[in-house]
């Protein structure tokens, strides 16, 4: 059966979760990829100098929607640019994998009860939603125009400088479809899918 | 030579926002093996619904617009640099209309050009030349996130007991799908190709996927090889994303180089499920798209 969640997410929601749980997932959620990573862990997270003025702002801005929000490894396709009328035209997720050195530490920065993406992450992003707690939901990678479907505004963006894949996004999605694969009880599907065909590679080899 | 601009930004626009419809029968077919309400099949029917949506509205299929590659089979004695320049405005066009995400990052500054022009390589352009009169622009969308998963292995492996034969080539793509696991968006494309030098071979992997998708190999062989190695593949139990289930992989091609005596490659370049890739024909001043 299909679970419906809508953010902020509440602890009890989420520590009823478990992996393969199939799940249509509604409120603001915030795109988030490399960039945007990067950009977090220099300036909040292991700064080199303080955060700018203008750094500060922003964090607080993404703190009031990303508490016990959502964030999303997506770069999106987006019209309207010049007169700012933003549309997202294309948006399904990005590899997660590629965050797994920050995801641990943003999670805590903004107490995160989710992270979209696809592909898994790894152990320490698994302790980490297990201390939140937290769930990892996969997307289906690709769907780009139905996940856009979803989109029923765009409230904000963040970080443009960086080009339109990398900002952040704020935007309000509706029954965006997804599944759980990292629960908060340190169970990974990934892990699992590849135990078992690990199994049946070695048969295969012989 | 003819302004080919808004035709190349046509054929730009079918490839990423209509998948042929040989991929989406595979996709079809393969949805309606899994368990309804299963996390496979949710995220097979979402498949379905994606490649409906992006055609009716005209809008990519995926978001990562991936690589253009254009395979060019040209009248011997045309102007390819006229062409370059024109595929390349087309390029900027179709960005500049969302057909495509702005994709070309420079890899020292991390800066993305904005119109997905870098240097001369960003978008890729193979030329042929052929002696017919008809111009030919094959064009594949490639995805960053199934080309991550492609993979180059140098028999004898020890470590897979693969050694230069068949066999070998067997269990070196079967292990490269095993790592790739959902991460190139399975249920996937395999294409294959064995011998050529390191880079002869990435190049004719990916060539190699614009054969006819129920065409058979010439080569009755490989052909069997084909066949045998989508099936095992699929025993693995990956399934789409990578979630368990029954199709990982939905078709195998391959083709077979000349190579140095000192090496054997096998290079695999996956293809994920939004498998784009479009031709356009010009013959005689008419422009046809298939
Ligand atoms: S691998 Fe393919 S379907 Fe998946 S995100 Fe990349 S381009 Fe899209």
């Amino acid at each position: 059966m299909t679970i419906e969640l809508r953010t902020p997410i509440t602890d009890d929601a989420i520590r009823s979760l478990k992996v393969g749980d199939t799940v249509l997932l509604s409120g603001v959620v915030v795109t988030a990829r490399d960039a945007a990573h990067k950009w977090l862990a220099d300036a909040f997270i292991h700064p080199l100098q303080p955060p700018s003025p203008q750094e500060q702002a922003t964090l607080k801005e993404l703190k009031a929607v990303l508490d016990r929000g959502v964030i999303f490894h997506c770069g999106p396709v987006v019209t309207g640019l010049d007169t700012r009328q933003y549309r997202i035209v294309a948006a399904g997720p990005t590899t997660s994998m590629r965050e797994e050195p920050y995801q641990a530490d943003v999670i805590r920065l903004f107490n995160l009860k989710g992270v979209i993406g696809k592909g898994g992450m790894g152990q320490k992003t698994l302790d980490a939603l297990h201390a939140s707690p937290a769930v990892y939901f996969h997307a289906i990678g690709g769907a780009a125009a139905v996940i856009a479907q979803t989109v029923t505004e765009v409230l904000r963006v963040h970080l443009l400088e960086l080009g339109v894949p990398e900002a952040m996004w704020v935007i309000h999605v509706e029954r965006l479809p997804v599944v759980v694969t990292m629960d908060s009880h340190k169970r990974s599907l990934h892990d699992q899918v590849r135990a078992q065909s690990r199994r049946a590679l070695d048969r295969l080899l012989k | 030579m003819m302004d080919l601009k808004e035709a190349i930004c046509e054929l730009i626009r079918l490839t990423s926002t209509d998948l042929p419809a040989g991929v989406e029968k595979r996709l079809r077919e393969a949805a309606n093996r899994e368990e309804p309400g299963s996390a496979a099949r949710l995220a097979m029917d979402t498949i379905l619904a994606n490649v409906d949506m992006a055609r009716k509205n005209s809008t990519p299929i995926c978001q990562d617009t991936g690589t253009p590659i254009f395979f060019v089979h040209y009248p011997s004695g045309m102007d390819t640099g006229a062409l370059t320049a024109q595929i390349r405005s087309a390029v900027e066009l179709a960005t500049q209309r969302s057909t495509l995400r702005p994709n070309a990052v420079h890899s020292l500054t991390g800066k993305n050009s904005g119109n997905n022009l870098g240097n001369d390589t960003f978008p890729t352009i193979h030329y042929t030349a052929i002696k017919e009169d008809t111009l030919t622009i094959d064009l594949m969308l490639k995805g960053g996130g199934c080309e991550n998963v492609g993979a180059q292995y140098s028999l004898p492996d020890t470590s897979l007991d693969a050694a230069r034969d068949l066999d070998g080539v067997r269990k070196a793509v079967l292990d490269a799908v095993h790592r790739a696991q959902g991460d190139g968006c399975a249920p996937g494309f395999l294409g294959v190709a064995i011998g050529g030098d390191r880079d002869t071979a990435y190049a004719a992997s990916k060539e190699v996927l614009l054969r006819d998708l129920d065409g058979r190999n010439p080569d009755e062989t490989l052909n069997q090889l084909e066949s045998r190695l989508t099936q095992d593949a699929n025993e693995m139990g990956i399934g789409p994303m990578g979630f368990g289930g029954k199709t990982t992989v939905l078709g195998t091609r391959i083709t077979c180089l000349y190579r140095l005596p000192a090496s054997y490659f096998v290079t695999i370049s996956y293809m994920c499920w939004a498998y784009r890739r479009r031709k356009m024909t010009l013959t005689a001043g008419q422009v046809t798209y298939e």
